[in-house]
Order: C-alpha cells, then sequence, then structure tokens
C-alpha cells in the first residue's frame, strides 16, 4: 500500500515499509540529503524539517504518521535559497563543519513563521532543542535576530511597492 | 628541464585558454628558489590556481575540511598575495594527491603554520608573471607596473586583466624569489571572510560524507564487539529474510549487516544476535585500580627533571597537593563515522567520506588488502566535524575491507551509539600535583605525575612553569587498556590544561599571591634565566596574560567572581578570564574574555568561530562529559543521557586577537586547552568549590 505525502510541494507516492522514518525517507528514497542524521533519537535536531509547517525531528517519526502531510525540508525552504534565515547564516557566517546547520536553519524559520518578532530569551530558548558540536550557538542566535530584521524589512519594502 | 617546464604552461594555456600555474606548494618549500610551477599532468590539474581568460580565478584547497575553516584560509592567503578580488575566486576541494601534496591532512592544528610561506609564495608567483606579461605586452619596465583587483596597470595609465595575459603569463619565466605585499596593505587576510561552503551548507546540499551515493552502491551497518571480547557465534537466519538484505557477513570479530537502505539495514540488525567471549573485561573500577596502581609505583618514565624536587620539597614551608581526573570520553562528531569503499575486481579501489588523514587511509587500505597505493584513488567530502576522531581510518578500513568481501560498494554508516560505544576516546587520565612553597610563597618545587589509560606520554614536561621554577620532576605511567583511544581535539592539553591552571590556582591561593602576577614573575624569570630549555616564547605569554588582564577588567567587576588561564599549545597562546556568579546557590559562568596570539590572523571570522567553538567545546565537556565503562561496554551511547552543551548554557565570550604579523600558528585547538583552568577558577571564586575531575559536580 503507498502512502501518499506532499515534499516540497511535489506530491509524491511511496511504495516502502509504513515504519520507514521520515528522515530515512527523505534521504534513501527521495535523494533529498539535506536533512541530516545526528542520534535517531530525536534529541539532537539535525533532522528538523516542517510537518504541515511544524518543526519535527524526522528521525523517529514513521512516514505511515505523516501520510498526507506536507513536508518541508531544507531543500525546499526556498527556491532561491535566499529565505531570510538562510541569509542570515550566510552573512553572519554561522556554520563550522555546518552538519547540524540544516537543522538549525528549519527550527529557526520556524519559530520566527511564529514570532516574527522573538525577544533574545524566545531566541536563546527556541534554539537550544538543536545541538551543534562546534558551538556555533552565539552566531546561531545573531543569525535568528538578523533574520527577524530582514524579513521584517523585506515585509515593509514589499508592502511599500504594492501600496 | 626549464623549456620543458615552460613549454608545457604554454601548452596549457593555450589548451585552455587560461593560465594554468601548477604549484608544488608542498614539496617545493624549503628548497632554494622554492615556489615553482610543477609540470602538471595535462587534463589533472591539482596544487594550483587557474584563471580563466574571464577573470575566474580558481583555488584547489588540498586539506581536508572539518569545520576548521581551512578551505576558506588557505585560498585568502593565496587570492592576497595574487592580488585579485575575493568574489572572482572560486575554491574546490582536491582529492588526495600525494604527487603534488604534503601534509594533506587535518590534525594539530598546524596547516597555515605549514603552507603559510607556500600560500603566499603561490600566489605572489603568479602575480609577478601576470606583470612581466603586461610589461612585455607594454614594452615598459616590469617595475614601472602595480596591480589591482586582478589588472595589471602600467605606467602610462595602461590596464590589463588577469584573464587577458592569461595565456601570456604562462609563458613567463617563473620568478624564484617573488615580491610580496607588505602587510598594511593585505586587503583579504585578517579581514572576515565567509566560509566558501555556506552557499552549499544553508541550502542542504550533499556534500558531506554520509551523503555519497554511488551507482550499485549497498549500506552497511557493522556490530561491533565490546572492548577486549571476542565474537563466539552470531545468529541471522531471520534477518538474512528480511526485505533488502544482501548479506549478513563476519569479519574480525565484527558482524557486518549488508542491505539497499538505510532502514531494512537497521531492522535487520535488530534481528541479529551475537555471542562473545571474554574474560576480565574492563570497568570502571578496573581503571580505577589501574590509576591507583599507576600513582604507586616507582618505575615511572621520569619526562623532566630540574634542580632537586625531593630536596627541595623537604624544606618548603608549605605544601600544596591535589589530584585531578577525567574519564575516557567520545569525540561525537554530528556526523556519524562513515565512509564509502568501492574494491574492485582490477585491485582499483575508490575510497571516499570524511578522514583527517585521506594519506593514512590509502596507504593503510592498500597494506591491509595487499593493493598497490597508487590504484587507490581517495575523494574528500566534507566532514561534519571531527576533533580527532577522523584521524583514525578505523572505519575506512572496515568499509574497505568489507568491500572486498562482498565486492560491491558499500557505505558502512555507524549510529550513534555505534559512535559512541565503538571507541576511538579520549585516554583517561589522572593527575597528582605537588607544589613546595617557600615562606614569602614562591614555589620553589613542581611535580607532577599522569597516569594514562593509553595515553602514551600523559604529560607535557615543558610546558609552563616549567622554565621558571628551581626544582622540577615530572613523570608519566602508561597503563594498557583494551579501550581504543585517540587523540581528541588538542591531545593530552584538553584536560591536562584545566588540570595545571586549576592547580595553579591553588598554588598561588597557598602563596597568596595573585595568579596573573603570579604568572607574569614567573615569565620574567624565565625570560632572563630561564631553569633548562623553554620551549614558549616568555613576551608572547606576557602579551596575551596582560591583555586579558585588562580587557576582562580584572578584579574590578563588582559582583563578579573572576578565575584566570593561560596556556601554550600548538604554538599559539591563549589567555581567557572567566565571570561567575551565584544563581540560585549555584556558580554560573556568565561570560569569557579571550586574548589570543596566534600570529597573523588570516580570517577573522573563522578564528572567531574557532576561539568561541573552542571555549565552549571546553566547557561543555568539563562541566558534562560522562563516560564509564562496565564489561567492556561504554555507557552512555546517545544524547539523551551523554550531555553536550547547549545554546542556552553558554556563556558570552569576546575573543581578541594579539596584532603582531607573525607568521600563524594553530588556531583549531589552543583556545581550549585553558578553558577548564578558567571556568573552574571562577566557579571557586564564586562558590570555594575547587573542582577536580571532569565532568565537574556542581
Amino acid at each position: 500500500m503507498s502512502i501518499q505525502l506532499t515534499i516540497n510541494k511535489k506530491k509524491v507516492s511511496l511504495d516502502i515499509d509504513p515504519n520507514t522514518p521520515l528522515l530515512w525517507t527523505l534521504r534513501d528514497h527521495m535523494s533529498l540529503k539535506g536533512t541530516k542524521f545526528g542520534c535517531g533519537i530525536a534529541q539532537c535536531g539535525a533532522c528538523t524539517v516542517w510537518v504541515n509547517g511544524e518543526a519535527t525531528r524526522s528521525c523517529v517519526l514513521p512516514i505511515s504518521a505523516v501520510a498526507n502531510a506536507d513536508i518541508t525540508t531544507i531543500e525546499g525552504l526556498s527556491e532561491k535559497g535566499d529565505h531570510p534565515v538562510q541569509v542570515a547564516w550566510d552573512q553572519l557566517d554561522v556554520p563550522q563543519c555546518g552538519y547540524c546547520q540544516a537543522g538549525q536553519i528549519m527550527t529557526a524559520a520556524s519559530l520566527l513563521k511564529k514570532k516574527p518578532k522573538p525577544t533574545a530569551t524566545e531566541i536563546v530558548d527556541g534554539m537550544s532543542g538543536n545541538i551543534c558540536r562546534c558551538g556555533t550557538y552565539h552566531r546561531i542566535q545573531e543569525a535568528v535576530k538578523l533574520a527577524s530584521d530582514l524579513a521584517s524589512k523585506k515585509k515593509s519594502s514589499t508592502t511599500k511597492k504594492s501600496a | 628541464m626549464k623549456n620543458t617546464r615552460r613549454s608545457f604552461l604554454q601548452k596549457t594555456a593555450l589548451a585552455t585558454g587560461a593560465f594554468c600555474l601548477g604549484f608544488d606548494w608542498f614539496k617545493a618549500e624549503g628548497k632554494a628558489g622554492a615556489m615553482v610551477a610543477s609540470a602538471v599532468d595535462a587534463g589533472r590539474f591539482n596544487a594550483y590556481l587557474e584563471i580563466s581568460s574571464l577573470g575566474k580565478v580558481i583555488l584547489y584547497s588540498p586539506n581536508p575540511e572539518i569545520g576548521q575553516g581551512i578551505k576558506t584560509a588557505f585560498p585568502v592567503v593565496v587570492a592576497e598575495e595574487l592580488d585579485v578580488d575575493w568574489k572572482d575566486v572560486e575554491v574546490r576541494q582536491a582529492n588526495l594527491d600525494t604527487q603534488h601534496f604534503e601534509r594533506q591532512l587535518t590534525g594539530g592544528s598546524g596547516a597555515l603554520k605549514h603552507s603559510w610561506d607556500r600560500l603566499r609564495k603561490a600566489g605572489a608567483t603568479a602575480r609577478q608573471m601576470f606583470i612581466q606579461a603586461a610589461a612585455q605586452t607594454w614594452k615598459v619596465d616590469a617595475s614601472t607596473c602595480k596591480t589591482a583587483g586582478g589588472v595589471v596597470l602600467g605606467p602610462g595609465g595602461q590596464k590589463a586583466s588577469y584573464g587577458s595575459l592569461a595565456s601570456l603569463a604562462a609563458t613567463m619565466t617563473v620568478p624564484a624569489e617573488p615580491t610580496y605585499k607588505n602587510r598594511k596593505d593585505y586587503k583579504i587576510i585578517g579581514k572576515r571572510t565567509k566560509g566558501v561552503d555556506n552557499a552549499n551548507v544553508v541550502t542542504g546540499k550533499p556534500v558531506f560524507g554520509l551523503d555519497i551515493d554511488k551507482p550499485g552502491m549497498v549500506i552497511a551497518q557493522i556490530i561491533r564487539p565490546p572492548f577486549g571480547a571476542t565474537l563466539k557465534s552470531f545468529e541471522a537466519t531471520d534477518a538474512l529474510k528480511m526485505p533488502g538484505i544482501v548479506d549478513v557477513i563476519s569479519f574480525k570479530n565484527k558482524v557486518a549487516i549488508v542491505g539497499q537502505s538505510t532502514w531494512q539495514v537497521m531492522q535487520a540488525r535488530a534481528a541479529v544476535s551475537c555471542k562473545y567471549d571474554g574474560q576480565n573485561l574492563e570497568s570502571e573500577s578496573t581503571h580505577k585500580k589501574w590509576f591507583d596502581e599507576g600513582m604507586a609505583t616507582d618505575k615511572a618514565q621520569v619526562q623532566r627533571k630540574d634542580g632537586d624536587f625531593q630536596a627541595a620539597i623537604a624544606k618548603a614551608a608549605k605544601v600544596v597537593e591535589a589530584t585531578y581526573e577525567c574519564p575516557f570520553i567520545s569525540h561525537s562528531p554530528m556526523e556519524p563515522m562513515n565512509f564509502f569503499a568501492d574494491v574492485r575486481a582490477d585491485g582499483s579501489v575508490l575510497l571516499a567520506g570524511p578522514t583527517q588523514v585521506p594519506q593514512s587511509a590509502q596507504k593503510a587500505v592498500a597494506s591491509l588488502l595487499k593493493l598497490d597505493e597508487k590504484k587507490i584513488e581517495v575523494e574528500l567530502s566534507k566532514m561534519g566535524g571531527g576533533f580527532g576522531r577522523r584521524l583514525n581510518n578505523d572505519y575506512a578500513l572496515e568499509a574497505a575491507e568489507l568491500s572486498s568481501l562482498i565486492k560491491k560498494p558499500v557505505k558502512v554508516m555507524w549510529t550513534r551509539e555505534d559512535d559512541m560505544t565503538g571507541g576511538i576516546y579520549r585516554p583517561a587520565v589522572r593527575y597528582h600535583f605537588k607544589a613546595g612553597l617557600d615562606a614569602s610563597g614562591n614555589m620553589i618545587a613542581f611535580y607532577l605525575r599522569g597516569v594514562g589509560l593509553n595515553a602514551g606520554n600523559a604529560t607535557r614536561q615543558d610546558n609552563f612553569p616549567v622554565g621558571a621554577i628551581d626544582n622540577v620532576l615530572i613523570e608519566s605511567v602508561n597503563q594498557v587498556s583494551s579501550v581504543t583511544t585517540g587523540p581528541w581535539r588538542a591531545p593530552i592539553t584538553n584536560f591536562l590544561g584545566y588540570a595545571e591552571q586549576a592547580f595553579l590556582d591553588e598554588v598561588a591561593e597557598a602563596g597568596g599571591k595573585d595568579p596573573i602576577q603570579m604568572r607574569l614573575d614567573w615569565l620574567a624569570r624565565a625570560k632572563s634565566n630561564p631553569v633548562g630549555k623553554i620551549t614558549y616564547e616568555p613576551d608572547r605569554f606576557i602579551e596575551v596574560i596582560k591583555q586579558a588582564a585588562e580587557k576582562s577588567q580584572w578584579k574590578k567587576k563588582p559582583g563578579v567572581s573572576q578565575g584566570f588561564s593561560v596556556y601554550f599549545s600548538h604554538l599559539s597562546y591563549v589567555a581567557q578570564v572567566a565571570d561567575a556568579v551565584m544563581v540560585n546557590g549555584k556558580p554560573k559562568i556568565t561570560h569569557v574574555t579571550a586574548v589570543t596570539d596566534c600570529g597573523e590572523v588570516v580570517n577573522l571570522s573563522g578564528a572567531e568561530n574557532q576561539v568561541k567553538g573552542a571555549i565552549i567545546d571546553g566547557m561543555g565537556h568539563a562541566m558534562f562529559a560522562k563516560l564509564r565503562f562496565n564489561e567492556g561496554v561504554a555507557a552512555p551511547a546517545n544524547f539523551n543521557s551523554y550531555r553536550l552543551i547547549r545554546g542556552n548554557e553558554i556563556p558570552t565570550i569576546d575573543a581578541h586577537f594579539v596584532d603582531n604579523g607573525i607568521a600563524p600558528t594553530g588556531l583549531g585547538e589552543p583556545a581550549l586547552p585553558p578553558t577548564g583552568g578558567s571556568v573552574a577558577n571562577a566557579i571557586y571564586a564564586a562558590s570555594k568549590k575547587r573542582l577536580y575531575r571532569q565532568p565537574f559536580d556542581i
């Protein structure tokens, strides 16, 4: 029995073991390698994707549980890699090894969707579920703030244009 | 020879419409007239810079990128001396090429130290050849020409881009000793340069080892035995019947489960059971016993002896003694171990994946499978961290051996549990210090014994304050364990630094001295009248200490308790002051000031990342890293109980750098060793509790 999903705005039908975690479905069956394996027990956040817009750990989530859901991965966050969070991550030169950053970015973008102008405490709390072994935490926190600023500028310029 | 080389370069230039100057960046160094264009085989360009007729500058970075930023830092140096705009530079990772590169590895914070002159020469040599080409075209003296942003400027206002000059420049005589920029004219070195892989990282491109996908590739996981045990038998009947499973095969006490997809392999693995033989497997109690025995033995190896420690301690007015201990700990890079290998019937091999030492992988696989080294190709992937773990190629060898057994291309992937329980670990070490003070509180005798479990020499016998103390005895004892160990970011010093700097804080207190002034007094002594040989430069030590005292407002911050430490490793100097306050009866580290002398800072953005990252790493492991063995099995096995520091547990950090223009030294590691000490000393200042163990007990 196949499972239907929407992944990065594309409808897909998968005929695999329904217990397969979403992470390995993406990586092994969809060739979407941007979502990372870190711990396999939803502790580190490297595998964070959006399920129906909510940041979710994909390593312990069987695809049977997300049938018909709308999945967004790092590859689908923006068409040109210019989501404000991606731009901020590059501008502040956040990555060291870079391995955890897709998960960090998906978490940050989700946080900003809910709270476009988070306080410093909300940023720290919102990002502390994701481990970065290189210790890029300061820049992660600064980049979330910058992304928030970039997004609000973009919004106001869009509003001006349309007005 | 020269003509051959020149005609080759000319041919290359004509063939590709580009200036392809192959640099033997590494081998040429140290010889007279060092940096010459080497004869790169046509069609295979490594160790070179290439400039297309459109002005695109392509720089190949030879060293494995592990998060230390070398793939950005190396090209920055070449681009600076070449005098091109950074925006015109494209950086590519070179694969293993033992013909053209030396030291194509990541370890010991040694890359910039090793390659600084070579990289500068690579850029400066090419720049001069462009000037010569332009001068010849314009019929002017080369000395009247300048360069700026990839353009040669002539005395009469002439302008020619490097791209337009590429073909001609390739025919110029390679200058033996090029002219270098004055550092005040640097436009890229010392500024903030963003990581060249940022775009790939933020868009999720498949750049890491675990992302490797090759045609016909199967996936494998491996069950490894407890340390010290041997595989007696395994049962895989059910596993072999499971969907997608290709094979379950045993080699070297291991059992490999091979299948088509990761999830299929994981499920089949759960259906495999193994039986082991093993006696006297190691547990925490075994390790404690070995530490005790190592401390008691009269057969320690003397690593350094100055004056007469025993005589001096006997007449000391005061004796300070302390014991520090750390467990085996895991490296836990975010990307667990993995490697791809394709061992083919014709004796050729393709290895691909994350390794800090690709040449060792090549040699080890050649030796293991009795194959010709030259037929083993190694592709380098970006690494999701390493911290020393990927200096051991055990996982690459496993992949190669398995591929040779199943006769298929295979990617072996480790789970987090495999990674945390399957060794290589930072060795467990116990240190015992003893200091004798005279009536004025001056240290006249200093003793250290380090007992390590598979640590080799667990001391660094020439460490400051050795060289400033009259009577010194440093000894080590190595106990052999079946637990496999290896370098962990700042090997040995990652904990020795903490222990030494915390102990010296006790010495200062016992002697009634300020910890900073005490060190400055010692350095004055080491400078004017050193005891025995010294390996550090007192002036550089003094400078970072003074700057740290000033920038941290040492002992001038009301309501804040501070701890000091300073450490010399990998040829760099780092002084730290940690600030602590009591929150709800518990000490909390709020801020760390770090002053680093790593010589010339090549990329300020990357340098700050390394210092802050190393401090967070050092602090996190000092506070939380806890691993124990029970019957040869490490516990815990995953991040639910092996705690790594998180974003809500970090202090603010100021990272300062000494501006002295000395050729660059290490930076990936040096900020880590002093961290445990500054933090422990700040916690003591706030809470009056000394911390003798890693992880901290607070």
